[in-house]
Protein backbone atom coordinates (compact mmCIF):
# COMPACT_ATOMS: atom_id res chain seq x y z
CA UNK A 1 0.00 0.00 0.00
CA UNK A 2 1.34 3.45 -0.84
CA UNK A 3 2.25 5.63 2.17
CA UNK A 4 -0.31 8.28 3.08
CA UNK A 5 0.67 11.55 1.38
CA UNK A 6 1.52 14.51 3.59
CA UNK A 7 -0.99 17.35 3.10
CA UNK A 8 0.33 20.12 0.88
CA UNK A 9 0.61 23.70 2.06
CA UNK A 10 -2.47 24.56 0.00
CA UNK A 11 -4.50 21.77 1.64
CA UNK A 12 -3.27 22.88 5.06
CA UNK A 13 -4.25 26.46 4.29
CA UNK A 14 -7.75 25.51 3.17
CA UNK A 15 -8.30 23.27 6.21
CA UNK A 16 -6.96 25.91 8.61
CA UNK A 17 -9.14 28.58 7.02
CA UNK A 18 -12.16 26.35 7.74
CA UNK A 19 -11.00 25.66 11.29
CA UNK A 20 -10.45 29.39 11.91
CA UNK A 21 -13.91 30.22 10.59
CA UNK A 22 -15.31 27.64 13.02
CA UNK A 23 -13.17 29.09 15.82
CA UNK A 24 -14.59 32.55 15.10
CA UNK A 25 -18.04 31.00 15.49
CA UNK A 26 -17.04 29.84 18.96
CA UNK A 27 -16.27 26.16 18.27
CA UNK A 28 -13.56 25.50 20.83
CA UNK A 29 -12.52 21.98 19.75
CA UNK A 30 -11.78 23.22 16.20
CA UNK A 31 -9.92 26.19 17.65
CA UNK A 32 -7.70 23.98 19.83
CA UNK A 33 -7.03 21.72 16.84
CA UNK A 34 -6.09 24.68 14.67
CA UNK A 35 -3.72 26.13 17.28
CA UNK A 36 -1.99 22.75 17.69
CA UNK A 37 -1.62 22.27 13.94
CA UNK A 38 -0.15 25.71 13.26
CA UNK A 39 2.52 25.58 15.98
CA UNK A 40 5.19 24.08 13.64
CA UNK A 41 4.66 26.86 11.11
CA UNK A 42 4.88 29.54 13.81
CA UNK A 43 7.99 27.84 15.15
CA UNK A 44 9.57 27.92 11.68
CA UNK A 45 8.91 31.66 11.36
CA UNK A 46 10.29 32.32 14.86
CA UNK A 47 13.36 30.16 14.21
CA UNK A 48 14.14 32.39 11.27
CA UNK A 49 14.75 35.31 13.66
CA UNK A 50 15.78 33.63 16.93
CA UNK A 51 18.52 31.10 17.54
CA UNK A 52 17.90 29.59 20.97
CA UNK A 53 15.02 27.15 21.51
CA UNK A 54 13.76 28.96 24.62
CA UNK A 55 13.43 32.25 22.73
CA UNK A 56 11.66 30.45 19.90
CA UNK A 57 9.29 28.99 22.51
CA UNK A 58 8.66 32.46 23.94
CA UNK A 59 7.82 33.79 20.49
CA UNK A 60 5.52 30.83 19.72
CA UNK A 61 3.59 31.50 22.94
CA UNK A 62 3.39 35.22 22.21
CA UNK A 63 2.17 34.56 18.65
CA UNK A 64 -0.55 32.23 19.93
CA UNK A 65 -1.71 34.89 22.39
CA UNK A 66 -1.65 37.52 19.63
CA UNK A 67 -3.61 35.30 17.23
CA UNK A 68 -6.19 34.84 19.95
CA UNK A 69 -6.47 38.62 20.38
CA UNK A 70 -6.76 39.40 16.66
CA UNK A 71 -8.69 36.36 15.47
CA UNK A 72 -11.67 38.57 14.59
CA UNK A 73 -9.54 40.25 11.88
CA UNK A 74 -9.26 37.08 9.80
CA UNK A 75 -11.56 37.14 6.78
CA UNK A 76 -12.48 33.53 5.81
CA UNK A 77 -12.78 34.67 2.18
CA UNK A 78 -9.02 35.29 2.15
CA UNK A 79 -6.16 32.76 2.41
CA UNK A 80 -5.25 31.81 5.97
CA UNK A 81 -1.52 31.17 5.73
CA UNK A 82 -0.48 34.72 4.70
CA UNK A 83 -2.53 36.06 7.63
CA UNK A 84 -0.89 33.61 10.03
CA UNK A 85 2.63 34.24 8.73
CA UNK A 86 2.11 38.03 8.84
CA UNK A 87 1.10 37.88 12.52
CA UNK A 88 3.91 35.46 13.40
CA UNK A 89 6.56 37.47 11.55
CA UNK A 90 5.43 40.76 13.07
CA UNK A 91 5.56 39.43 16.64
CA UNK A 92 8.82 37.60 16.03
CA UNK A 93 10.47 40.79 14.74
CA UNK A 94 9.03 42.73 17.69
CA UNK A 95 10.59 40.18 20.06
CA UNK A 96 13.90 40.49 18.24
CA UNK A 97 13.83 44.29 18.53
CA UNK A 98 12.98 44.02 22.21
CA UNK A 99 15.89 41.65 22.70
CA UNK A 100 18.31 43.97 20.88
CA UNK A 101 17.06 46.93 22.95
CA UNK A 102 17.52 45.00 26.19
CA UNK A 103 20.96 43.76 25.18
CA UNK A 104 21.99 47.33 24.42
CA UNK A 105 20.94 48.46 27.89
CA UNK A 106 22.16 45.47 29.92
CA UNK A 107 25.55 45.67 31.63
CA UNK A 108 27.44 42.39 31.90
CA UNK A 109 29.25 41.61 35.13
CA UNK A 110 31.73 39.01 33.97
CA UNK A 111 33.45 38.93 37.39
CA UNK A 112 30.32 37.39 38.88
CA UNK A 113 31.24 34.16 37.09
CA UNK A 114 34.80 34.13 38.43
CA UNK A 115 36.00 31.20 40.51
CA UNK A 116 38.07 32.25 43.46
CA UNK A 117 41.12 30.47 44.81
CA UNK A 118 39.61 30.29 48.29
CA UNK A 119 36.94 27.52 48.15
CA UNK A 120 34.86 29.33 50.77
CA UNK A 121 34.48 32.29 48.43
CA UNK A 122 32.78 30.05 45.85
CA UNK A 123 30.28 28.59 48.29
CA UNK A 124 27.46 31.01 47.61
CA UNK A 125 27.58 30.53 43.83
CA UNK A 126 27.92 26.75 44.16
CA UNK A 127 24.98 26.74 46.57
CA UNK A 128 22.82 28.57 44.03
CA UNK A 129 23.86 26.19 41.25
CA UNK A 130 23.13 23.17 43.44
CA UNK A 131 19.69 24.54 44.31
CA UNK A 132 18.94 25.07 40.61
CA UNK A 133 20.08 21.54 39.76
CA UNK A 134 17.96 20.13 42.59
CA UNK A 135 14.89 22.05 41.42
CA UNK A 136 15.30 20.67 37.90
CA UNK A 137 15.79 17.12 39.19
CA UNK A 138 12.74 17.45 41.46
CA UNK A 139 10.60 18.70 38.62
CA UNK A 140 11.60 15.66 36.54
CA UNK A 141 10.35 13.16 39.19
CA UNK A 142 7.03 11.39 38.66
CA UNK A 143 4.19 13.23 40.43
CA UNK A 144 3.67 10.59 43.16
CA UNK A 145 7.34 10.49 44.11
CA UNK A 146 7.69 14.28 44.11
CA UNK A 147 4.62 14.67 46.28
CA UNK A 148 5.78 12.01 48.74
CA UNK A 149 9.23 13.60 49.04
CA UNK A 150 7.87 17.12 49.51
CA UNK A 151 5.36 16.11 52.18
CA UNK A 152 7.56 13.73 54.18
CA UNK A 153 11.05 15.24 53.80
CA UNK A 154 10.54 18.93 52.99
CA UNK A 155 7.39 19.68 55.01
CA UNK A 156 8.39 17.03 57.60
CA UNK A 157 4.89 15.55 57.91
CA UNK A 158 4.38 12.18 59.53
CA UNK A 159 3.57 9.33 57.16
CA UNK A 160 -0.04 9.29 58.43
CA UNK A 161 -0.46 13.04 57.84
CA UNK A 162 1.15 12.83 54.41
CA UNK A 163 -1.12 9.90 53.55
CA UNK A 164 -4.21 11.95 54.50
CA UNK A 165 -3.06 14.90 52.40
CA UNK A 166 -1.92 12.99 49.33
CA UNK A 167 -4.31 10.06 49.31
CA UNK A 168 -1.35 7.67 48.98
CA UNK A 169 -1.12 4.72 51.37
CA UNK A 170 1.57 4.78 54.09
CA UNK A 171 3.35 1.90 52.37
CA UNK A 172 3.11 3.67 49.02
CA UNK A 173 4.56 6.84 50.52
CA UNK A 174 7.54 4.95 51.95
CA UNK A 175 8.25 3.32 48.59
CA UNK A 176 7.86 6.63 46.73
CA UNK A 177 10.16 8.52 49.11
CA UNK A 178 12.79 5.83 48.79
CA UNK A 179 12.54 5.79 44.98
CA UNK A 180 12.59 9.59 44.78
CA UNK A 181 15.77 9.86 46.85
CA UNK A 182 17.40 7.14 44.77
CA UNK A 183 16.42 8.89 41.53
CA UNK A 184 17.64 12.28 42.77
CA UNK A 185 20.93 10.81 43.92
CA UNK A 186 21.49 9.16 40.54
CA UNK A 187 20.49 12.33 38.68
CA UNK A 188 22.67 14.71 40.72
CA UNK A 189 25.67 12.39 40.71
CA UNK A 190 25.33 11.85 37.01
CA UNK A 191 25.22 15.65 36.51
CA UNK B 1 4.60 19.73 22.00
CA UNK B 2 5.84 21.15 25.31
CA UNK B 3 3.59 21.06 28.37
CA UNK B 4 3.29 24.88 28.81
CA UNK B 5 2.35 25.25 25.13
CA UNK B 6 -0.30 22.55 25.45
CA UNK B 7 -1.69 24.24 28.56
CA UNK B 8 -1.72 27.61 26.80
CA UNK B 9 -3.60 26.20 23.80
CA UNK B 10 -6.17 24.56 26.11
CA UNK B 11 -6.60 27.86 27.96
CA UNK B 12 -7.00 29.88 24.75
CA UNK B 13 -9.46 27.36 23.31
CA UNK B 14 -11.48 27.47 26.54
CA UNK B 15 -11.65 31.27 26.21
CA UNK B 16 -12.37 31.05 22.49
CA UNK B 17 -15.94 32.26 22.37
CA UNK B 18 -17.73 33.55 19.30
CA UNK B 19 -16.17 36.73 17.86
CA UNK B 20 -17.67 39.31 15.53
CA UNK B 21 -15.65 39.36 12.31
CA UNK B 22 -14.50 42.73 11.08
CA UNK B 23 -16.14 43.91 7.88
CA UNK B 24 -13.75 44.33 4.90
CA UNK B 25 -11.54 47.41 5.31
CA UNK B 26 -13.02 49.16 2.27
CA UNK B 27 -16.52 48.83 3.74
CA UNK B 28 -15.37 50.13 7.12
CA UNK B 29 -13.55 53.05 5.50
CA UNK B 30 -16.60 53.96 3.40
CA UNK B 31 -18.94 53.85 6.40
CA UNK B 32 -16.56 56.08 8.38
CA UNK B 33 -16.20 58.52 5.48
CA UNK B 34 -19.96 58.66 4.92
CA UNK B 35 -20.62 59.47 8.59
CA UNK B 36 -17.94 62.20 8.48
CA UNK B 37 -19.35 63.52 5.20
CA UNK B 38 -22.85 63.74 6.69
CA UNK B 39 -21.67 65.61 9.81
CA UNK B 40 -19.40 67.90 7.75
CA UNK B 41 -22.22 68.68 5.31
CA UNK B 42 -24.40 69.80 8.22
CA UNK B 43 -21.61 72.08 9.50
CA UNK B 44 -20.96 73.51 6.03
CA UNK B 45 -24.64 74.20 5.30
CA UNK B 46 -25.07 75.78 8.72
CA UNK B 47 -21.98 77.99 8.89
CA UNK B 48 -20.19 78.37 5.52
CA UNK B 49 -20.72 81.17 3.01
CA UNK B 50 -21.74 78.84 0.18
CA UNK B 51 -22.47 81.49 -2.52
CA UNK B 52 -18.93 82.86 -2.06
CA UNK B 53 -17.50 79.38 -2.19
CA UNK B 54 -19.41 78.58 -5.38
CA UNK B 55 -18.17 81.77 -7.01
CA UNK B 56 -14.57 80.81 -6.17
CA UNK B 57 -15.14 77.35 -7.65
CA UNK B 58 -15.03 78.88 -11.12
CA UNK B 59 -11.23 78.94 -10.73
CA UNK B 60 -9.75 75.78 -12.29
CA UNK B 61 -6.70 75.99 -10.02
CA UNK B 62 -8.90 75.87 -6.92
CA UNK B 63 -10.77 72.89 -8.34
CA UNK B 64 -7.46 71.09 -8.75
CA UNK B 65 -6.41 71.98 -5.21
CA UNK B 66 -9.72 70.79 -3.79
CA UNK B 67 -9.48 67.55 -5.76
CA UNK B 68 -5.98 66.98 -4.31
CA UNK B 69 -7.16 67.60 -0.73
CA UNK B 70 -10.34 65.53 -1.15
CA UNK B 71 -8.52 62.56 -2.71
CA UNK B 72 -5.73 62.72 -0.11
CA UNK B 73 -8.33 62.51 2.66
CA UNK B 74 -10.15 59.55 1.11
CA UNK B 75 -7.00 57.69 0.06
CA UNK B 76 -5.34 58.11 3.46
CA UNK B 77 -8.41 56.91 5.38
CA UNK B 78 -8.85 53.90 3.06
CA UNK B 79 -5.13 53.11 3.38
CA UNK B 80 -5.25 53.35 7.19
CA UNK B 81 -8.12 50.82 7.39
CA UNK B 82 -6.17 48.42 5.17
CA UNK B 83 -2.90 48.90 7.07
CA UNK B 84 -4.63 48.13 10.37
CA UNK B 85 -5.01 44.47 9.32
CA UNK B 86 -2.09 42.07 9.71
CA UNK B 87 -2.17 40.53 6.23
CA UNK B 88 -2.42 43.68 4.10
CA UNK B 89 0.58 45.04 2.25
CA UNK B 90 2.45 47.98 3.74
CA UNK B 91 2.37 49.49 0.21
CA UNK B 92 -1.09 50.77 1.10
CA UNK B 93 0.76 53.60 2.87
CA UNK B 94 1.78 54.90 -0.57
CA UNK B 95 -1.80 55.31 -1.79
CA UNK B 96 -2.27 58.91 -0.53
CA UNK B 97 1.04 60.12 -1.99
CA UNK B 98 -0.11 60.98 -5.56
CA UNK B 99 -3.10 63.10 -4.41
CA UNK B 100 -0.87 64.61 -1.71
CA UNK B 101 1.56 65.68 -4.45
CA UNK B 102 -1.38 67.21 -6.33
CA UNK B 103 -2.47 69.06 -3.16
CA UNK B 104 1.02 70.41 -2.43
CA UNK B 105 1.68 71.25 -6.08
CA UNK B 106 -1.59 73.10 -6.65
CA UNK B 107 -1.34 74.99 -3.34
CA UNK B 108 2.26 75.91 -4.12
CA UNK B 109 1.25 77.17 -7.56
CA UNK B 110 -1.53 79.20 -5.96
CA UNK B 111 0.97 80.82 -3.56
CA UNK B 112 3.37 81.55 -6.35
CA UNK B 113 0.62 83.18 -8.45
CA UNK B 114 -0.46 85.20 -5.43
CA UNK B 115 3.11 86.36 -4.91
CA UNK B 116 3.53 87.38 -8.55
CA UNK B 117 0.27 89.28 -8.37
CA UNK B 118 0.79 91.04 -5.03
CA UNK B 119 4.62 91.16 -4.71
CA UNK B 120 5.94 91.23 -1.14
CA UNK B 121 2.38 90.99 0.17
CA UNK B 122 2.50 87.44 -1.07
CA UNK B 123 4.63 86.68 1.98
CA UNK B 124 2.24 88.26 4.44
CA UNK B 125 0.50 86.24 7.09
CA UNK B 126 -3.12 85.99 5.93
CA UNK B 127 -5.71 84.42 8.17
CA UNK B 128 -3.17 81.80 9.15
CA UNK B 129 -3.96 81.56 12.85
CA UNK B 130 -7.60 80.83 12.06
CA UNK B 131 -6.59 78.26 9.42
CA UNK B 132 -4.30 76.58 11.92
CA UNK B 133 -7.06 76.42 14.52
CA UNK B 134 -9.53 75.13 11.90
CA UNK B 135 -7.30 72.32 10.64
CA UNK B 136 -6.18 71.19 14.10
CA UNK B 137 -9.59 71.79 15.67
CA UNK B 138 -11.40 69.67 13.05
CA UNK B 139 -8.70 67.01 13.12
CA UNK B 140 -8.87 66.33 16.86
CA UNK B 141 -12.47 64.96 16.99
CA UNK B 142 -12.07 63.32 13.57
CA UNK B 143 -8.77 61.77 14.66
CA UNK B 144 -10.30 60.46 17.88
CA UNK B 145 -13.19 58.90 15.91
CA UNK B 146 -10.78 57.35 13.41
CA UNK B 147 -8.50 56.03 16.15
CA UNK B 148 -11.49 54.37 17.77
CA UNK B 149 -12.52 52.76 14.46
CA UNK B 150 -8.98 51.65 13.62
CA UNK B 151 -8.30 50.24 17.07
CA UNK B 152 -11.06 47.64 16.54
CA UNK B 153 -8.55 45.78 14.34
CA UNK B 154 -5.96 45.89 17.16
CA UNK B 155 -3.20 46.73 14.69
CA UNK B 156 0.09 44.96 15.38
CA UNK B 157 2.14 47.90 14.07
CA UNK B 158 -0.13 50.84 14.90
CA UNK B 159 2.16 53.85 14.40
CA UNK B 160 2.15 53.83 10.55
CA UNK B 161 -1.60 53.12 10.66
CA UNK B 162 -2.41 56.15 12.80
CA UNK B 163 0.13 58.36 10.98
CA UNK B 164 -1.56 57.65 7.62
CA UNK B 165 -4.96 58.04 9.27
CA UNK B 166 -3.73 61.37 10.67
CA UNK B 167 -2.92 62.55 7.17
CA UNK B 168 -6.48 61.61 6.20
CA UNK B 169 -8.12 63.60 8.99
CA UNK B 170 -5.80 66.59 8.44
CA UNK B 171 -6.80 66.57 4.76
CA UNK B 172 -10.48 66.44 5.71
CA UNK B 173 -9.84 69.37 8.10
CA UNK B 174 -8.13 71.27 5.27
CA UNK B 175 -11.03 70.48 2.93
CA UNK B 176 -13.51 71.89 5.43
CA UNK B 177 -11.27 74.93 5.75
CA UNK B 178 -11.79 75.67 2.05
CA UNK B 179 -15.46 76.39 2.73
CA UNK B 180 -14.50 79.04 5.29
CA UNK B 181 -11.35 80.36 3.53
CA UNK B 182 -12.55 82.82 0.86
CA UNK B 183 -9.09 83.88 -0.37
CA UNK B 184 -5.99 82.51 -2.04
CA UNK B 185 -3.30 81.15 0.22
CA UNK B 186 -0.05 83.06 0.68
CA UNK B 187 3.29 81.32 1.15
CA UNK B 188 2.97 81.93 4.86
CA UNK B 189 -0.51 80.40 4.85
CA UNK B 190 0.80 77.38 3.03
CA UNK B 191 3.56 77.04 5.62
CA UNK B 192 1.04 77.25 8.43
CA UNK B 193 -1.20 74.66 6.71
CA UNK B 194 1.80 72.36 6.33
CA UNK B 195 2.73 72.78 10.00
CA UNK B 196 -0.88 72.07 11.04
CA UNK B 197 -1.04 68.94 8.88
CA UNK B 198 2.39 67.82 10.12
CA UNK B 199 1.30 68.35 13.71
CA UNK B 200 -1.86 66.30 13.20
CA UNK B 201 0.11 63.47 11.52
CA UNK B 202 2.73 63.50 14.31
CA UNK B 203 0.05 63.58 17.02
CA UNK B 204 -1.78 60.70 15.36
CA UNK B 205 1.43 58.69 15.05
CA UNK B 206 2.11 59.20 18.77
CA UNK B 207 -1.46 58.21 19.62
CA UNK B 208 -0.78 54.93 17.79
CA UNK B 209 1.61 53.97 20.59
CA UNK B 210 -1.38 53.76 22.94
CA UNK B 211 -3.04 51.04 20.89
CA UNK B 212 0.17 49.02 20.55
CA UNK B 213 -0.31 45.32 21.36
CA UNK B 214 0.90 44.37 24.85
CA UNK B 215 4.42 43.02 25.27
CA UNK B 216 4.78 39.45 26.56
CA UNK B 217 4.71 39.28 30.36
CA UNK B 218 7.82 37.21 30.87
CA UNK B 219 10.85 36.88 28.70
CA UNK B 220 13.49 34.30 29.41
CA UNK B 221 17.12 35.32 29.37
Amino acid sequence: MAPEAKPSRGEDGARWAGLMASAQDGRQAEYARLLREIVPMIRAVAAHHHRTPDRVDDVVQDVLLTLHRVRHTYDPARPFIPWLVAVARRRSIDALRRRIRMDAMEIRDDTSYETFADPLANREREGREAADALAVALAALPRGQREALELVKVKEMSLVEASAVSGQSVGGLKVNVHRAIKALRAKLKGG
Amino acid sequence: MSEPLDDLIDKLAAEGGRVRRLAPPMTRALIWLLVVAAVSALAVFAFADLPLFMSRMGDAKLKLELAGIFLTGIAAVVAAFHLSLPDRSSSWALLPLPPLALWIGSSGYSCWRHWIEYGPEGWSLGESADCFRMIVGASVPLGAALLLALSRARPLNPVPVTAVGGLGVAAIGALLLQFFHPFDVTFMDLGVHAVAVGLVVAGSAISGRFIRPPEPQASRG
